[in-house]
């Protein structure tokens, strides 16, 4: 992998000249190189804005399947948990209650999904053409961005509907974003660089989101889950990001610190292991892939 | 430093091959890198090794320099390294051995239109396809103008690609790519995109580059590009560098073995639906070839031998050649029956026979395609359109060179200019 340096001066013009770089093998672990990463912050946002209007073209109701999806969604789960089962939801309507799981939960679902498979999807980018691959799977996490940005504003809009007005615990909100952002992208991370050299991980991929849901307290509470069983379940660190997002925006949650805690350790060491492994690993991608 | 831009020592690439997998390039499932590992110790006991796996070296020991402002082609066969040596240079992929130093900013034209997408219009494709190559939003802004220019589309600016001609497309495409400005620049045969007044157009923009002082390293097989662009040039074979020189005596040393083996089409594989398998074709062989591409220079006469095989009685069979240009217009085409020659008549038979035509062409350097069609009457045996995309090339005789625009070369004699009327008009 490359070195880049600062180096002495420009040959041409005798001004510091603009970088110095060897081409050789490289072995074991390296660097993240966030500084180039940064260089190419415009790439990344140039990806992302291409896949949020690759989505939207040709679709017919276009942004309103962003908001229609999840509230079929809550709706469904209204009706079969909160009529018929009976299962508790803090004291919130039921819509409302899974509504608010639910924005959190589909993004990150659309998230680890789009960049997972990102990487096999874009072949041409790997072997064409370098820069850092990473901004490839990141630039899906940025993407999905859009589809929360638009389910907050149909939250916003069911809170005024049921007279359920946030207190200051609404402030904390962006926090539980970031830590489920955290786990998309470390997991994205992981699951794209590996389908490079095993496309298993693309089948994996809908079963672990599938696993992942009942894990999570999205269309349950998580106050069903017994208490002796919390500090296991914790290590989910969806259930810090789902809990924090409904204890933020509803007031009401099992959460307490050691969840949070919890929650967020796992979510970095996720996102931590998913930046090294990608970069561990990447220098085979546009021979294997 | 001195005033290197580029140096590679030693540089080397290895792919490993495995030959249980049958398939080669192909991506390892889970299931059979476990059961592989969990079935070791087992063959181990019965003294087999897991898997015969063989180092082949795309590229070795490669070394030279190149200094700034240089303009250097790399020359050389299919298969002999030079795409992978941009590879590594471009940063694409990791050298498994020696490393490369690289003075500048690097940008690299391995591909027209990488992330081109067809859905997106060709403005929102300019600016995507600017970003991946590494230029800024304001690059882009500020050179817009010029590259929808060169690419003269500006009507369909606001079209999704998909729409386009794939002429079109690929003007687009090479428009956003010409406008790169990096200190090094890195380019493989992009340019045979489009028809001969793009490429011409093309090779003009290339060569507009290439004076600029900035430094290139330029891969074609168009050698009569490479002999306008380059001043200097590095031969590979087999991955390693077998000359660096100046252009001339490195493309005339890569020509200079062009005698040594033809160039073979196999056509086993080809599904023909003409016919009732009569008659079978098993290949075609480009006899003038340089090395073993489909490219033959341009002052050797097209020379074609195809191999075959006859199932049935025949009788009054024609072959027949036609050649076309890239865009699919016709240019020739040469029948076995003329006034001449009559149709050849076969008993089936297990032996293979051949037939070789040798055609006696104009054609400048430009790429070209071939179809084969053979039958009797308007009954067809077989028919394979573009089974070949042929390259002619120049080579830099006087003769090419003072009739320089066109596809075909013509012969023509010019009198000497005599006066034939006085200034008043009379007749003298």
């Amino acid at each position: 992998m490359a070195i880049h340096s600062k180096p002495k001066t420009s040959i041409l013009t005798g001004k510091p000249s603009v970088h110095f770089t060897r081409l050789q093998p490289t072995r074991g672990w390296v660097s993240l190189k966030l500084g180039e990463l940064w260089r190419y912050r415009e790439l990344l946002v140039i990806l992302a804005m291409r896949d949020v209007r690759l989505r939207y073209k040709q679709t017919v109701l276009g942004v309103i399947w962003v908001v229609l999806q999840p509230l079929l969604a809550a709706l469904i789960f209204a009706v079969i948990f909160g009529l018929f089962a009976k299962l508790p939801s803090d004291g919130t309507p039921y819509l409302l209650f899974a509504y608010t799981g639910l924005v959190g939960w589909n993004y990150f679902a659309g998230a680890i999904q789009r960049s997972g498979e990102s990487l096999v999807n874009q072949v041409s980018l790997i072997t064409k053409v370098y820069f850092p691959r990473m901004l490839i799977p990141l630039s899906n996490i940025v993407a999905v961005l859009v589809d929360l940005a638009v389910s907050l504003v149909v939250l916003i809009v069911m809170l005024i509907i049921f007279q359920v007005f946030p207190g200051w615990q609404i402030l904390s909100l962006p926090f539980f974003l970031l830590l489920i952002l955290l786990v998309a992208a470390g997991a994205g991370l992981w699951l794209s660089a590996l389908s490079v050299y095993y496309r298993d991980f693309l089948f994996v991929l809908p079963f672990l989101v599938q696993v992942l849901l009942y894990a999570t307290p999205v269309v349950y509470s998580g106050s069903i889950v017994p208490e002796k069983w919390r500090g296991l379940y914790a290590l989910n660190p969806l259930v810090a990001g789902i809990e924090g997002i409904r204890w933020a925006v509803l007031g009401r949650s099992i959460i307490t610190w050691q969840i949070v805690l919890t929650g967020g350790i796992v979510a970095g060491l996720i996102f931590l292991s998913g930046l090294f492994f990608f970069r561990r690993v990447e220098r085979g991608f546009a021979d294997r892939i | 430093m001195s005033d290197i831009a580029v140096r590679v020592e030693n540089l080397g690439k290895s792919y490993t091959i495995s030959h249980t997998s049958g398939q080669l390039g192909r991506y390892k499932t889970l299931r059979e890198d476990l059961v592989g590992a969990l079935s070791w110790p087992l063959r181990r006991l019965q003294g087999k090794r897991a898997t015969t796996k063989e180092q082949f070296w795309a590229l070795r020991d490669v070394s030279f320099e190149v200094k700034h402002g240089e303009v250097i082609g790399l020359v050389g066969r299919n298969g002999a390294g030079k795409s992978t040596l941009l590879k590594i240079l471009s940063q694409i992929t990791e050298p498994t051995q020696g490393y490369a130093d690289v003075y500048g900013r690097v940008g690299s034209l391995l591909e027209v239109g990488t992330g081109f997408h067809p859905e997106l219009t060709g403005r929102e494709n300019i600016f995507l396809n600017g970003a991946i190559l590494g230029m800024t939003r304001s690059e882009v802004q500020s050179k817009f103008e010029e590259i929808v220019d060169f690419a003269g589309v500006e009507k369909f600016l606001d079209t999704p690609v998909k729409r386009f001609s794939s002429g079109m497309y690929m003007r687009l495409a090479f428009a956003v790519a010409a406008h790169l400005e990096p200190e090094i620049l890195m380019v493989d045969e992009v340019l045979a995109v489009g028809d001969a007044a793009f490429q011409k157009k093309s090779l003009g923009k290339m060569s507009e580059v290439s004076k600029s002082g900035r430094t290139v390293i330029f891969v074609s097989h168009n050698l009569s590009a490479v002999k306008q662009l380059c001043n200097r040039g590095v031969l590979l074979s087999s991955g390693q560098v077998k000359l660096v020189a100046d252009v001339d005596t490195v493309i005339n040393e890569y020509l200079s073995n062009r005698e040594s083996s033809g160039s073979i089409i196999d056509f086993t594989n080809y599904n023909n639906i003409y016919g009732n398998g009569e008659l079978s074709v098993l290949s075609v062989e480009l006899i003038n070839a340089v090395g073993n591409d489909f490219v033959q220079p341009w002052d050797k006469p097209l020379e074609l031998k195809f191999k075959f095989k006859v199932n049935q009685k025949l009788s009054n069979i024609s072959f027949a050649i036609s050649l076309q240009t890239l865009d699919e217009q016709d240019l020739f085409t040469v029948r076995s029956i003329n006034q001449f020659n009559d149709g050849y008549d076969f008993e089936p038979s297990d032996e293979i026979k051949e037939v070789t035509v040798s055609i006696k062409h104009q054609l400048r350097a430009g790429y070209y395609t071939m179809t084969l069609g053979i039958a009797t009457g308007n009954y067809s045996y077989f028919y394979r359109p573009m089974f070949a995309r042929l390259e002619i090339l120049d080579v830099g005789t006087d003769e090419y060179r003072f009739n320089n625009f066109g596809i075909v070369n013509c012969e023509a004699a010019w009198s000497p200019v005599y006066t034939t009327y006085s200034l008043q008009g009379e007749k003298v």
